[in-house]
This record gives structure tokens, sequence and C-alpha cells, in this order.
């Protein structure tokens, strides 16, 4: 933001609009600017479509007040793949401005700018992609596992998912009004601090975190309760679903790991708000408590994305290969082990900063540690695909592209571990090379195998493959083209978050990334016409068994889609795999004694209370006290009022479940 | 962007032929080496000791991890192709999903790589802490004991980098001069905010932090003109915070030491401050004599006038503090604010070579070239706040 001369704001335009004025927006910024202008378009043309097939109340009424969990798993997904897009702009503009910033050019883009994009392009990615997504799956995919109708607290899920969008609507705001943070992903201090960064970019990013952090937080409460206490009779937790185990431990992570950041995040906001010394240079802060306080949380965090990921490699290579998982309970001792180890690491994504060298050979140690549990797990998927039948659908080859490209990310990742090797190496694109490697080949390939895998579940039909195949290939070998280059840059030398270069050698690798990020673009689009053409074809690609991929757990006993209630009698559980133990046993579907089903009633609530949120947060962004006081309260009024809401829960009547599962009879009976 | 043009490092390729003739894994390097032998791969080639160390480590490891990943990735292929479903493998064992000796296999073969290679990140670690003054001054020649370490005191500033040798007396901006084999001891800090003192060339990095002093002890072991930066980020003139590490023989380090000197230019504590207000691609600069203690006021933040040292501060502490009275005297004690990064204006794209640059230093564009090597800031400077900036000093 360019500084603008107080005089100009009045007293009451102060009083009202805090530090908002018409400089905030920024209109000479030609980028953003067309983006504005096609993101207005877009979204004029949604709301009216929306409105012309009077689609409102039906949006209102079935998605954004439903407290089911299938349906709020969907919800994150759409709400992953939008900001997925965003991300993925931030990720090719950078590719073109450091192909282009060479021989005393400046490239298209401004520090100003160029330093905003490569700060949102890993908050989003991170906070409004990949956890949105693997909340998504696991929201979608545990109640069904473990045989229960929804989650232990249905409303607080609806509310989460608000909060996390209310969230990502705050960062997509700053896009269009003011700034956002031109720190780095982690907002180190002092950078972060009121005095170097005055503006309200590091506003947005804390208050975009903390309103998203409490979704977060709520959901991964949520999940933990309802593993642990809406088993199926019979399912112990050596008979969980490994998906399930290690959606369990990545909600663990989570309700130990966020409020660390929550709070760090709350001591920046005093030192940015009242003035405190926590991370300044003034009055003996230290911002080194920060980058120690952030990656307390940080390193847990990529375990929370992978972790679940890990789980839909065990579930698709064993249901693909047509074979029980090899070494479950050593699969579920490795998840516990990455999950306890993840906390005994953060120290090694800052080596240089002098700590002295029994301290980095420590942490570079347990680091190196968990490589051991990583290694018995691909193992055990190796295992489990020796001696049997490999069916190549698209989620086993994700997973197949998964096993290649994460073994290169896991060794550079080990070698980063060796303190010495770090100092080279920190900072470098080789690093950057190296958790793309494992965040592209783990947590994103994971989600494309989950997707392709699931999809028939949640919608009835498969995706079709032709275009899957293209996105596939466009997204592996794009992947491999856009990253090795980093990895030799890094080896040149060549340090992140650069904008303009002097070494015209340097310039060919810029151009090969940047040629694998077209590649990239291209697997997306790919992606977005597999799901186009897949719904347009569903007809020829439904699945009217429930079972398309001859599954091995609970969430295919079921139809897809699973009616509200997932399942009419809540099945009883002798064996892990136990949708293949029923089918094995000769499994009837009972087609009679039905009874009403209790299920939680929606509610508007979540939407209220997010709405109010990013009130909140706008008012504090932007000093408008006022809006953030009334917000505020409004938030603690609308939360106690909704306490008092006793229209909780209804019964489903007999005479419907009887019909919707009469219904399944009959197409199951058509098909033979 | 033109993906077509000829690879404009063919010069470079033939620059340095004998890059990987000294390392110890002498018969590994070349063969893993061959693909950049050519080119400028500066980490993989480095021209100091402690550099080269640190690359051997990571050829090492990476062949000890290989020792596992190889036939991981291979099996992967095998298996895939083996057991897919039109092979009909006759093995096929639908519930087949325990065995002990494999699992024995699959926990012991990482954890045995990752004995070796704890033990080798242990001593490495060790041997290679950027706080232990080097023993050696490459793989044949030790250090001599008697023989003095050549001091320099490192200041990040926004966004330069501030040279001190406290005992030839001589400062220099964005250009790091040394004698080849002759161990070098930097200690260094920033002035505002977090960077990372790097010359892949020569040594690791290591952190530059306000308040705070880092070390690293390194030895250059062939001449030459080497890239130096920030290697972390540090704000929006990050990009150009680059400076020049020279390593030549005890003569041409002894020439431009003298050069240095014939400069006209002190480094008092008010070139200082302004020298410190934000500014980008700056030209090198030489100055004939230093303050003393300059770098322990930019290391305690107080070279500013009326701030107190933190040294200072913190004995005062340990002693029961200053009493009640002290407690609203707080000014000596805030530093952020004083240099205005915030409010900073970088170049904009097209507009080249057009640098904005701080109050109190002379534009980029109206140095002539004599000045540019040896012009104190400020001295040219005629009305003190050119560029539209509004530093703090002295506040």
């Amino acid at each position: 933001m360019s500084p603008h001369p107080a005089s100009e704001n009045s007293g009451i335009w102060k009083l009202i609009f805090g530090r908002l004025d018409w400089s905030a927006v920024p209109v000479h910024e030609p980028i953003v600017m067309g983006t504005f202008v096609a993101v207005v378009i877009g979204g004029v043309a949604i709301l009216g479509i929306v409105t012309k097939y009077r689609l409102w109340g039906w949006l209102w009424r079935d998605w954004f007040t439903t407290v089911d969990h299938k349906r709020i798993g969907i919800m994150y997904m759409i709400l992953g793949l939008i900001m997925f897009l965003r991300g993925f702009a931030d990720a090719i503009m950078m590719r073109l401005q450091q192909a282009w910033a060479f021989n005393g050019s400046e490239g298209y883009l401004n520090a100003h700018h160029y330093d905003q994009i490569f700060t949102a392009h890993g908050v989003i990615m991170i906070f409004f992609v990949a956890m949105p997504m693997i909340t998504g799956i696991m929201n979608y995919m545990v109640p069904l596992q473990i045989g229960a109708r929804d989650v232990s607290f249905p409303f607080l899920n609806n509310f989460s998912f608000w909060m996390t969008t209310a969230g990502a609507v705050i960062t997509m705001m700053s896009l269009f009004v003011g700034e956002f943070a031109r720190t780095g992903w982690l907002a180190y201090p002092p950078l972060s601090g009121i005095a170097y960064s005055p503006g309200v970019g590091v506003d947005y990013y804390i208050w975009g975190l903390q309103i998203a952090g409490i979704g977060t937080l709520l959901s991964g409460v949520n999940l933990i309760a309802t593993i642990v206490k809406m088993r199926a009779p019979g399912m112990s937790m050596m008979k969980l679903p490994i998906f399930v185990w290690t959606s369990l431990c990545s909600n663990i992570l989570i309700v130990a790991a966020f409020p660390v950041l929550t709070a760090v995040l709350a001591l920046l906001s005093l030192d940015r708000y009242v003035g405190t010394a926590f991370f300044t240079n003034d009055m003996g802060g230290n911002p080194m408590m920060y980058v120690n306080l952030i990656w307390i949380w940080g390193h847990p965090e990529v375990y929370i994305l992978i972790l679940p990921l890990f789980g839909v490699f065990s579930e698709v290579t064993s249901t693909f290969s047509s074979k029980r998982l090899f070494g479950y309970s050593s699969m579920v001792y490795a998840t516990v082990v990455i999950a306890i180890l993840s906390y005994l690491v953060w120290l090694h994504h800052f080596f240089t900063m002098g700590s002295g060298a029994s301290v980095n050979s420590f942490f570079g140690i347990t680091t190196m540690v968990i490589s051991i549990p990583t290694g018995a797990k691909l193992f055990n998927w190796l295992f489990t695909m020796y001696r049997g039948r490999i069916r190549f659908e698209l989620p086993m080859m994700w997973t197949v592209a998964f096993m290649l490209t994460f073994v290169v990310g896991g060794m550079t990742g080990v070698l980063l571990a060796v303190p010495p090797a770090d100092f080279v190496l920190h900072n470098s694109l080789f690093l950057i090379a190296h958790f793309h490697n494992v965040i592209i080949g783990g947590v994103l390939f994971g989600l494309f195998a989950a997707i392709n895998y699931w999809w028939p579940k949640a919608f009835g039909f498969k995706l079709e493959t032709k275009w899957g195949k293209r996105s596939f290939w466009l997204w592996v070998v794009g992947f491999w083209v856009a990253f090795m280059p980093l990895y030799v840059l890094g080896l040149m030398g060549v340090t992140r978050r650069m904008r303009v270069f002097d070494d015209p050698s340097l310039q060919i690798w810029f151009q090969i990334a940047a040629l694998g990020a077209v590649m990239i673009a291209a697997g997306i689009a790919c992606m977005f016409i597999q799901f186009a053409v897949s719904i347009m074809n569903r007809d020829k690609l439904r699945d009217t068994t429930g079972d398309p991929w001859d599954g091995r757990t609970l969430e295919w006993a079921t139809s897809s889609p699973p009616p509200d209630y997932n399942f009419a009698f809540t099945p009883v559980i002798h064996d892990g795999d136990a949708w293949a133990d029923m089918k094995k046993r000769g499994y009837q579907r009972p087609v009679s004694g039905f009874e009403p089903i209790h299920m939680p009633s929606n509610t508007g609530t979540g939407v209220i209370l997010a709405g109010l949120s990013v009130a909140f947060g706008v008012g504090m962004i932007w000093y408008m006290w006022w809006l953030a006081g009334l917000s505020f309260i409004g938030i603690l009024a609308v939360a106690i009022g909704h306490t008092f809401n006793y229209k909780r829960d209804f019964y489903i009547p007999e005479d419907v479940v009887e019909s919707t599962e009469g219904e399944r009879t009959r197409s199951l009976a058509m098909q033979g | 962007m033109s993906i077509a043009t000829p690879p404009p490092y063919a010069g470079i390729m033939t620059a340095r032929p004998r890059l990987l003739s000294r390392a110890f894994p002498r018969r590994l390097a070349p063969l893993l080496l061959l693909p950049l032998g050519a080119c400028n791969w500066v980490v993989m080639s480095p021209a100091g000791d402690v550099a080269v160390q640190q690359r051997d480590l990571i050829i090492i490891s990476t062949l000890l991890m290989l020792l596992i990943i190889l036939p991981v990735m291979a099996t992967t292929i095998w298996f895939a192709w083996r057991y897919r479903e039109k092979a009909q493998a006759k093995d096929y064992d639908p519930d087949w999903d325990h065995s002990t000796s494999l699992e024995l296999l699959i926990w012991s073969a990482p954890l045995l790589i990752i004995i070796a290679l704890g033990a080798i990140t242990w001593t490495s670690t060790h041997l290679l802490d950027p706080y232990r003054p080097i023993e050696r001054i490459d793989h044949e020649r030790k250090v001599d004991p008697a023989a003095k370490r050549l001091q320099v005191e490192v200041v990040a500033l926004d966004w330069k980098w501030l040279f001190i040798y406290p005992e030839l007396g001589i400062a220099t901006v964005n250009e790091l001069a040394a004698p080849v084999d002759q161990p070098i001891e930097f200690k260094i800090t920033s002035a505002t905010l977090m960077n990372s003192f790097f010359v892949p060339a020569l040594a690791g990095q290591i952190y530059a932090m306000p308040g705070m002093q880092t070390v690293l002890h390194a030895v250059a072991n062939k001449p030459g003109n080497f890239e130096g930066f920030s290697a972390n980020y540090s704000g929006a003139g990050f990009s150009n915070m680059r400076f020049r590490f020279k390593a030549m023989d005890q003569a041409g380090f002894d020439k431009w030491v003298a050069q240095v000197k014939s400069s006209n230019a002190k480094l008092d504590r008010a070139t200082y401050v302004k020298l410190e207000q934000p500014s980008e691609k700056v030209p090198p600069m030489y100055f004939a004599g230093v303050e003393p203690k300059l770098f322990h006021a930019a290391v305690n933040m107080c070279a500013q006038p009326g701030k107190r040292c933190m040294d200072e501060v913190m004995m005062t502490d340990m002693h029961g503090g200053a009493g009640k009275e002290s407690a609203h005297d707080t000014e000596g004690l805030r530093h952020d604010g004083t240099i205005d990064v915030g409010g900073y204006h970088p170049v904009e794209p097209g507009k080249k070579g057009e640098i904005a640059q701080p109050s109190g230093m002379t534009p980029a564009a109206q140095r002539t070239p004599a000045e540019r090597g040896n012009q104190a800031p400020g001295q040219k400077d005629a009305d003190g706040h050119a560029g539209g900036h509004h530093g703090h000093e002295g506040m």
C-alpha cells in the first residue's frame, strides 16, 4: 500500500472506515484489476444462474446449512479445488517472473506484488487447499468406514467448514482490497512486525489463519471423538480401516499442534496491535522465539497433511491388488511413531540459526529416524502388491506414481536433515524442490488417488479414464520437469524467493521449470475436463452396486451415494477388512425390519457465525473498531442463542427408510 | 522468454575445469558429477575447504540412501509389472498379509542405513560446526595453531552487506576479500531484519539476526571472484542483496587493503546510521577507517544516537535493574521503526537502473565511476531527504 496522506481522511471517515480508503484498491496493478474484472463477471454470472434457476433455497437447505458429513465433505473438496486454482495461478506467475527476470530485466512483477504472490501461494496451498481437501476426504469417509451415521458433533462440523471458508474469504479479499503479507508463508518477525510491515497484509494473514484455524481445530476434535466413540460394534482399534487410523493420528496432531499456531499468531497480533515486545527488536523481544514456535506447529503440520494420504494409498493398494494389506499392525505402529516423532524435529527448519552442534545433531538424527517408519510403510505397500492381482485403475496409477516420486523427495529430505549439508542447501531452491516433491508427490497425488477412488461412492458414477489418464501423465511428467531443475538450481547456489537474477546461465533451468508448470496447468485442465465429461456421461458411467472396485471396507457396503443415514442397520464387524469379510461370508442385505432413524437437524448458525467472523476479521484488519466490536458481540450472541435451539434432531420415519432401502434392493436385483 | 536461444552458460563451461579433483571420494565424485562437471554447480564444486567437506557429505549421504532407494524403486516397478492383473501370476494369494522375516527386513534395512547416516551426522555436525575454528586448510594441510585468523565482522543492512576488518581498520560494503589458505573468522549480525550470510563457494550459511551474533569459520582455497548473498528473504530489496567475495593471494590481498585504505571515506557512527537506511543494488564502497567498536554497537543495537546497548541493559538487569524510575525511560530500547523499511518503494519493472535511494545517499545514477568504489554515503547529498523517504534518525 502506498502511504496516503492522513489529512485527506477526515475524522469521521477514519472512525467508520479505519485505515481503509481508495488507495487500498490496487488500480495501478493491471494484473490484479484484470483478475478482479474476471472475478466480478464470473461471480455475477454464477449469481445470475443460481437466481434464474431458483437454486438459492436448494443451496441453503441442502448444502449451506447441512450437517450431513458427506455434503460437508464435498463442500470442503469444492473449497479446496477453487483455492487450488488461485494457488496455482500464483505458482505459474512466479515461474514466469523467474524465467523472465534476467539480463537486467525486472520481469513483469515488482517486489511489492511478487512478494505477496509467493506468500499467498504458500499460505493458500497449505491452509486452503491441502487442509480443506484432506479434511473433506476424512469427513466423507471416516464415518462411513467405521459404520457410523454421522460425526460425533454434526453442527460443529458445519461450523468448522464455514470457519475454514471464512478464513479463505478473508485471504482472497486481500487480493482486491489492500494487500496480502509480503513476508513469506510463515511471516517471520521482525519482518512481519508492525515496524517493517505497517500495512494490512500481515493482518490479513493473521486473521485469515486465526479464523480458519478455529475450524481446523474443531474439526480435529470432532473426528477424534467420532473415531473413538462411534465405531460399529466389533470394530476394535486393531480392526480399524487403515485410513481411519491415519486420520486419527492426523487429527490428534491437529488438536495438539494448531493451538501452538493460534498462540504464536496471537502473540504476533499483540506485538502489532497493542505494542508488546514478544518478537520485536524493541525492548528485548526475540524474533527467534517466533521461529521456534511456528515450526513447533509447522512440522507436525506436514505430517497432518501426509498421514491421511498414507491411509488412502494403503486402501487403494490393498483394494486394487485384490489382497489384504500387508503388515497391518506394522502400518499402525509406523503411523503412530511418525505422529509422535513429528514433534521432535522442528529445529531442522533452522539449523542455520546457530544452535550448538549437539542440538543440531539431535534434531538431525530424530528427523532421519522418521524415515524408518516411513520406509516401513513403503515396503508394506510393496509387499501388498507382491502376490496380488493389480488392476491399474487411476487410483492405483496415482499410487505407483506416488511411490516412485515420494522416495526421491524422502531421500532429499533426509539429506537436508544432515546439518552441515543443510548449511549449503537451506533456503535454496533445492529445499523448494524437496518439499514440493513430497507435498505434490505425496499429498496431491494422494488426493487425486482418493478423488478417483471415492468419486463413485460420493456421486454414484465413476470418473471416466481417458481424460483422467491425460491428467495423470501431464501431472506426473510435468512435476518432474518443473521441479528437477529446481534441485539443479539449488546445487548451483540459487536461493528461494528471488525476484531478479544476475547470472544468465541460470535462465535455461527456470525456463525448463516454467515449461513443467505449463504441463501441470494442462494436467489441471484435463482434470476439470475429466470431471465435466464424467458428469455429462454419468448415465454411462453409473455404478448401481455401490461397490465398483470390489472394495474391502465398509463404505462400499452401502449404496452410492449413501443414503442420508449411511446404514439402515449398524453393521457388526468381525474383521479388519470388514466388507471383504462380509462378502466372503455371503452377507445378505436385510430387506425388512426397518426402524425410524435418529438424525441431526440442519442449522444456519454455522454460516451466520462464519459471516460474523469475516466481519470481525475485516474490522480488525482495517482498524474499524466498531465493526470488530459489534461483530464480536454478534458472534457471542449467536453462539449462546444457538444453545437454546432445541430443534436439533429428527427421526427419519420407518416408511422412508423402507422405501429408500427398497429402491436399492430393486436396483441391485436388476443387475442380478 | 525464448527457450530456443543457445544456453548462455556455454562460456562458463570451461571456467573451472579442476573443480572435482580435490574431494575425498575421489573415485566416486567424478562419476556422480559427470553430468554437471561442465557447469557452474557451485555447491558441488566449491572453492573453500568447509564447503568441500559439506559437498562430500552430500555425496556420501546420497550414495548411502541410494543403497535403499534404488532397490525400492526397482522393486516397485518390478512388482507393479509382475503382479499386474493381465499377468495372472500363479502365486496370487489374497489372504497373505504377514511375514515375520519380511517385517524384520523392512524395519531393519532402513534402520541400518539411518544408524550409519546418524553416526556420520553426529560427527560431521560437530566437525563442521560453524562455531568451531577450522583445523585444516584442506585435506592435506593442517592449520598452523600459531597463525592468526583473519577477523571479519559482518553486518546485514537493508539491503546490503557491511564488512568490517577490525584488525586492519577498514570496512567495505558489498565486497568481501580474503587471502587464500588463511582461516577466516566471521562474526555476523544484522541491523534490522533477519538475513542469512551465504557464500556458496566458501562455506555453508548462517543466519544474520538483529541483536544477536553468529559465528562462521571458513577458509578459501582457490583464488576467484565468487558470489555471496542473503539466503533468507528480508523484504523488498532482498533479490539485490548480493556481494562479491574475492579470494586472492596474499600479495593481491595486501594490494586490495591498500586500495581500500586509499579511500578518503571513514565509517563513523553518523555514516553508519545513514548507511543503515534501506537501499538496493549498492555498488561496492570502501572505507579507509572504521570507528572502533562499531560492530559491538551494531550487535547491541546502539549504533544510533540515544540508544542503549543491549549488553549494558542486560548487565543492569542482572544486577537487579535500574529501579522504578527507569520504567518509563524506554526510548533507548526502541529500535524498530528507526529504519523505514515498510515505507520503502523499490524499483518498478520496466524502469531499468533507476533505484530508489534512502535519504542521505547519493542516487546510483548520479555517482561517477570514480565515486562508486570509495564514496562514503551522504557526502554528496545536498538535501538529505532525496527519494521521498522519511527516516527517523536520532529519534
